[in-house]
């Protein structure tokens, strides 16, 4: 009996010719389905606006020869390879190197960020890169309180940050409040949303809870460019005040900072200024989150993430539980989005999108759920990494892609994927990622 | 209701849909002794304890608690308070544990109210203040003792997904028994273990009733566990209670031996030998 589909054992069995034929044939032939049309046929809106379309065959016979060829070499690497898996690709020598490493990674990274504006002084492009990647390590250390210790899916992170930052820009621009006394009363108010989104989710999980938090970044987004007497609307809010030195203002006049010391205003001293009030808020947010960790409440965050029937048994009440995860990691947020707010000076509803939202899920996933160093590393690359493929222009995305998905062949768990335990008798091992949960919701 | 008992079940009903799981069930557990649910699969355990640790709420009738001198109406609570409240402790007919956990934490977990009070609900343990550290300290003694008793101290930084199954079954009832409950309610703690392991198990649970003076309420499979513990044994099929009584009277119950001959002839075998 003839058998049409190939068989999912390709890689394994080991096969001769023809079998690999019929392998690079097949994906040639999914190619030629998917590329025919996509690439095939180009439409385009004509000089009178009729539609006009060409063919493109050449390109579509070299796409699916492209596909056909590399089929080939990939069953050629994996036989030669033998069958692939994380483990393979990482020698343990090597993945005993790297946890030697990542205890010495974390001290030195956070005294390398701290001399980063003394060596990057007159690097306008590199600070303001740093700032940006401080802000993202903050939002991730944020949003992994919700995801990554209490397991509850969060789409729409972005709500929170959007709320931190219209808290500070209409508190400052109405009121005229200062920052630090605005700064907290934006995490407050996040963290009112953070519950008020809580209550009707309390009762959904996995797939159902992503799409409601999803509705409710987008929800926020929408009263945002709707509410226009308040908010400004698509126009959004402008002029908002910079952050000041606690009361010294960081400008050109008599009373800024650079009149008192006595030393030359320069402009890159506010943004130094900023780089370390980003860097202390989240440092801030780390410390506060590796100190709950070790308090029952974070034990009961990871608890829930394992298993909420066993959290409600053993007397834990799992609304509060909840209710406080996603509180503790919209204030972070909040805090995120007032210094944003500051830094920018000016913030409208575009800055909100979901966009927002799955690249700090993206970072959170990706630096392993639970970690801080990872979640720090993975904002990093993220940031970075876009930053660094700036040179390939159009083929910026297709190369980022490509990284991310080779990242998570190789740590299907984040880069740092285990979990160090909270309470030790007398050694803390760390835990393997295949055994810690992800959380149902 | 006399005064020694702990648990009261009255005319216990529930239904799902057109079924009726469990119908006008009633019966007592005593205070500081073991009692025992058995039955054929199917015939309404896991529903009776699930409605008792609040996972279920009963379609009718009454479930009673005294504790402390005060009777709790556990078919009005929720879950969670139960526990918290009512002092009734579960363990799971498939393991609950938290696998990604270490043994420890597992039991400091259980503690979870009793450390939240101390740390000032997270604000003074935030600060670090020391009265939460000396709770901390309490909590991790108690989990220490509860490992020693169940034969675990030495793997207590182990994550618990990685324990053999045996081991994880002790280690839920250390966890259960971390809660301090009043009650102890244990679904199959028996499945699944060797003759050795059971052993160790009865020892444990006469352990606990005997030294630290905790009720039990357990369902369980293995006749020769039920025989050699139990003080009182409830025997249900088809959701209605058959038989009651001591385990020499159950044992020779025709309507005990019937119904287990009438569903699985092994267990009724189990229980003819168990007696002889």
């Amino acid at each position: 009996m003839r058998v049409k589909t190939p068989s999912i054992n390709t890689a394994k069995a080991p096969s001769g010719i023809p079998a690999l034929l019929k392998t690079a044939g097949f994906n040639a032939l999914i190619a030629l389905v998917l590329f025919s049309l996509m690439v095939g046929v180009r439409t385009e809106a004509g000089s009178d606006g009729q539609l006009t379309y060409w063919t493109r065959f050449g390109e579509v016979a070299s796409l699916v020869a492209a596909v056909f060829g590399g089929s080939i070499v990939i069953e050629l690497l994996k036989q030669w390879i033998g069958p692939t898996g994380a483990e393979k690709l990482v020698p343990p020598a090597v993945q005993s190197g790297m946890s030697f490493l990542g205890r010495y990674l974390a001290p030195a990274l956070l005294i390398f960020t701290l001399l980063v504006p003394v060596i990057f002084y007159d690097q306008r492009y590199i600070l303001d890169l740093a700032i940006l990647v401080l802000t993202y390590v903050m939002l991730g250390w944020g949003l992994n309180v919700v995801v990554g210790l209490a397991g509850l899916l969060d789409l729409g992170y972005v709500a929170f940050y959007a709320v931190g930052a219209y808290s500070y820009a209409l508190l400052a621009t109405n009121f005229g409040w200062s920052f630090w006394i605005c700064l907290p009363l934006a995490g407050i108010l996040a963290a009112f949303w953070g519950v008020l989104l809580g209550f009707p989710v309390l009762r959904l999980r996995g797939d159902y809870l992503a799409i409601v938090t999803l509705a409710f970044g987008e929800i926020i987004r929408l009263v945002i460019i709707n509410w226009q007497e308040l908010t400004g609307g698509p126009n959004g809010v402008s002029s908002i005040p910079r952050p000041s030195f606690f009361g010294i203002p960081l400008d050109n006049s008599d009373n800024g900072l650079a009149a008192r010391l006595g030393i030359e205003y320069s402009p890159t001293h506010r943004i130094v200024f900023l780089f370390y009030l980003i860097l202390a808020l989240a440092l801030l947010t780390n410390w506060v989150t590796i100190r709950l960790r070790r308090l029952p409440i974070g034990r009961a965050w990871e608890a829930l993430r394992e298993d909420e029937v066993a959290c409600r048994a053993l007397g834990i009440n799992t609304t509060t539980t909840k209710l406080t995860a996603f509180a503790t990691g919209a204030m972070f947020g909040g805090f995120a989005g007032a210094f944003f707010a500051t830094r920018q000076g000016f913030i409208s509803p575009e800055s909100f999108t979901f966009q927002e939202s799955a690249l700090v899920l993206a970072i959170v996933v990706l630096g392993g759920m639970g970690s801080q160093l990872g979640v720090a590393l993975a904002a990093l690359a993220m940031i970075g990494g876009f930053e660094l493929f700036r040179s390939l222009e159009s083929y910026r995305m297709l190369v980022f892609g490509m990284a991310m998905v080779l990242i998570m062949i190789w740590r299907p768990r984040g880069l740092i994927g285990h979990r160090a335990p909270t309470v030790y008798l007398t050694k803390a091992h760390a835990i393997s990622s295949d055994l810690v949960k992800e959380g149902h919701g | 209701m006399s005064p020694d008992q702990i648990l009261e079940v009255d005319r216990l009903t529930m239904r799902f849909g057109g079924i009726v799981a469990v119908q006008d069930l009633s019966f007592a557990a005593e205070r500081k002794k073991i009692t025992a649910l058995i039955g054929p699969n199917g015939a309404g355990k896991t529903t009776v304890f699930n409605c008792i640790t609040g996972f279920y709420r009963p379609s009718g009738g009454a479930i009673r608690l005294t504790h402390d001198g005060k009777v709790i109406a556990l078919e009005r609570l929720n879950d969670f308070r139960i526990a918290k409240q009512a002092k009734v402790a579960r363990t799971f007919q498939n393991i609950r544990l938290f696998p990604g956990m270490t043994a420890l934490e597992n039991l400091m977990v259980a503690q979870h109210n009793a450390l939240m009070r101390a740390s000032g609900f997270t604000f003074l343990g935030l600060i670090g203040a020391p009265g939460y550290r000396d709770a901390e300290k309490c909590a991790i003694d108690l989990a220490t003792d509860w490992l020693k008793r169940v034969n675990l101290l030495d793997r207590a930084d182990d994550a618990a997904g990685n324990f053999a199954y045996g081991d994880q079954r002790r280690l839920e009832i250390a966890r259960a028994m971390c809660t301090e409950p009043a009650l102890l309610c244990l679904d199959e703690p028996a499945a699944g273990l060797n003759a050795r392991e059971s052993a160790a198990l009865s020892e444990l649970l006469l352990s606990i009733r005997d030294e630290l003076g905790t009720s039990i309420l357990l369902i369980e499979h293995d006749m020769s566990v039920v025989m050699e513990i139990s003080d009182h044994i409830v025997v249900m099929d088809h959701g209605v209670k058959i038989a009651e009584g001591s385990p020499r009277e159950v044992r020779d119950d025709p309507k005990v031996i019937a119904a287990y001959l009438g569903t699985d002839e092994e267990e009724a075998v189990a229980v003819m030998e168990s007696g002889s």
